[in-house]
């Protein structure tokens, strides 16, 4: 399939964000660009499920959850490596995003959404109650596990390094899976999924492939994540609203772009970040992300991408 | 043997103020197949409005309800128009995240103006015993109210013409447009009963527990269980529905420990979708 040049552009600029707060040493950089990163990969990954195959996931954020929470015990309990344990996480919750999605795949649309949103919410009560995850408390590291990274300081920097690679792994598999034939098989299916299965396209296994590897890169993302802040709970592991701002980048960016994922991510942190410095205003930040949502839907429904491209043509190569 | 009379009789009321809770979202998605997933915002604001006016008005609570109800209806009609109008058309996706932008602005602003903090109604109505357990008037009385609204807003639709209407256009938009019917008005008017029932059964709640501004999420949850059980767009199945969660709640909590309760909720409810979408009353 022809080549456009998103990577060309892409890649570099996410390659200098990264690398900056290393240069300069600038911890609270660090921190931001850490977010900005997070959720780069949040939403590039649900994109690839929502934005190119057309199904809603509403409570993504339930794969986050899920490797975090694998890795993190493994961690905890087993005292095995970082990145071993984040690679089984991301495993195991591809795993189980593959065998829920044999059976959720074959609600359509809006119930497809409520299922999700249903998954996330039984995972979390059953988290809640049980006793070796720390149950509604959750688990904490003790110190000396990160002894082994050189102390505390160096494993903070390692989880950068870890969430930079992760997120270009990231970039790059989402945008040679929209390029490939799966992808075209995937957009179709968006399209119109009876036609598609009628011309030939494996629509069941499709899907169930492109949920499990969207669920892939949010597993390992909320290991590093746990990793870092060395504690684990299930109402933050699997919290609905970060599940909706995902959502809300992807259609920021525009729905089934790369770079428009990519872009929704770095606008919607911006904005927030803005708006939780601002005094009076910094509790608004929900009905602020509510409005933008709403327009967005409302009047450009292909997002900052789809606008771009509709009116420069010249465009559509880029932003991919 | 009181301890499961009492549950029961707990259950079945309780059951009935979220069959009303439900009753909303169904009739709108019954009506324009959409998912509200505004439900839980228009719920807590119920709730908040009940607190207020009876903490700033002195009214009773069971007298806010007809404020209320009248509130709910035009704060429906103007969400319609604002969030609904332009995207009715469009696929399931986009109204789902339209009245999920409208969800977030309603609790982002009562985050802001009323915190997170819980507060709750006291109705000071007492309760009588039975055996060893005691159950509220405070209940009795949720339970009759939520009665009374279905048994009303079964008479709405079938016995008036707005009701009929309603329900012509929720089976063929197209032809009732054809038959003169100002599909667009109608629409509107279920989208705002729809939220009146949402804002009433979030009073109704408040009546009985205490919240927060985030509770109603708790409670959209809990309509979409019932719902699904009673399949999506009928209104005895949501009655039915709301039977059975109260029902479960109460007795099910008897032997296991109510943290379970969610889980238990929400397995019931992907279950149900796999196996049989249309609800446990429901054609296939």
């Amino acid at each position: 399939m022809q080549k456009g040049y998103t990577l060309y552009w892409l890649l570099p600029a996410l390659i200098v964000l990264i690398v900056y707060p290393i240069l300069t040493n600038n911890v609270m950089l660090r921190e931001t660009i850490f977010l900005i990163l997070l959720s780069i990969t949040l939403s590039i990954s649900l994109n690839i499920i929502m934005g190119y195959t057309g199904y809603v996931s509403f409570g993504h954020i339930v794969y986050y959850g899920i490797g975090a929470y694998a890795s993190f015990y493994l961690i905890y309990a087993y005292k095995l490596s970082l990145i071993f344990s984040i690679l089984i996480g991301g495993v195991f919750a591809s795993l189980v995003a593959f065998i829920l999605g044999q059976a959720v795949l074959s609600l359509r649309g809006a119930i497809f959404a409520i299922a999700t949103i249903g998954i996330n919410e039984a995972i979390k009560s059953l988290i809640n109650n049980i006793p070796f995850l720390g149950g509604a408390m959750g688990l904490y590291f003790d110190f000396s596990i990160y002894d082994k990274y050189g102390g505390a300081i160096k494993a903070i920097w390692l989880s950068y390094y870890l969430m930079g690679i992760l997120t270009i792994v990231c970039v790059i598999s989402a945008y040679y899976i929209k390029k490939s034939k799966f992808g075209l098989g995937l957009f179709s299916i968006r399209e119109d999924q009876d036609a598609s299965s009628v011309l030939g396209i494996k629509t069941k296994s499709y899907k169930s492939m492109a949920y499990a590897i969207s669920a892939f890169f949010p597993a390992i993302a909320g290991g590093i994540f746990a990793f870092k802040s060395g504690n684990i709970e299930p109402s933050g592991a699997f919290n609905l609203v970060k599940s909706i701002e995902m959502i809300v980048m992807v259609m920021l960016g525009g729905y089934g772009s790369v770079a428009g994922s990519a872009l929704g991510a770095l606008i919607y942190e911006k904005i927030k970040g803005i708006l939780l410095v601002l005094p009076y205003i910094k509790d608004l930040h929900l009905a602020v992300s509510g409005l933008i949502l709403l327009i967005i839907v409302q009047f450009a429904p292909g997002g900052i991408v789809g606008f771009l491209t509709k009116y420069f043509k010249n465009l559509r190569k880029v932003l991919e | 043997m009181l301890v499961w009379v009492n549950a029961i009789i707990n259950g079945v009321l309780i059951g009935l103020a979220y069959a009303i809770a439900a009753l909303g979202l169904n009739l709108i998605w019954g009506v324009m197949k959409v998912i509200n997933l505004s439900h839980g915002a228009f719920i807590a604001l119920g709730m908040f409005a009940a607190y207020l006016s009876v903490k700033l008005l002195g009214l009773s609570v069971y007298t806010a309800l007809v404020p209320i109800f009248v509130g709910g209806l035009a704060v429906g009609v103007v969400a319609f128009f604002v969030s609904l109008y332009r995207v009715l058309n469009e696929k399931e996706l986009t109204t789902l995240l339209s009245t999920y932008a409208l969800s977030l602005i309603i609790i982002g602003l009562g985050t802001f103006f009323f915190t997170t903090n819980p507060r709750a109604i006291d109705t000071h109505l007492g309760s009588f015993t039975l055996g060893y357990s005691s159950i509220s008037y405070a209940r009795i009385i949720v339970g009759l109210i939520s009665l009374l609204l279905a048994v009303a807003l079964y008479l709405f639709l079938f016995k008036t013409s707005l009701g009929k209407a309603i329900r012509a256009v929720s089976q063929n938009p197209t032809a009732s447009k054809l038959y003169g019917i100002n599909t667009t008005l109608v629409l509107s008017i279920s989208f705002g009963i729809g939220v009146a029932f949402a804002a009433v059964s979030g009073a109704l709640i408040a009546s009985l527990f205490p919240f927060t501004i985030l509770s109603g999420s708790v409670y959209e949850l809990k309509s979409f269980v019932i719902c699904v059980l009673g399949g999506l767009g009928s209104p005895a199945g949501a009655i039915l529905g709301g039977l059975i969660l109260g029902l479960l709640e109460n007795i099910l909590t008897l032997k296991i420990p109510v943290d379970y309760m969610p889980f238990i909720e929400f397995t019931i409810l992907v279950i149900i979708l796999l196996i049989k979408p249309s609800g446990l009353w429901g054609r296939r």
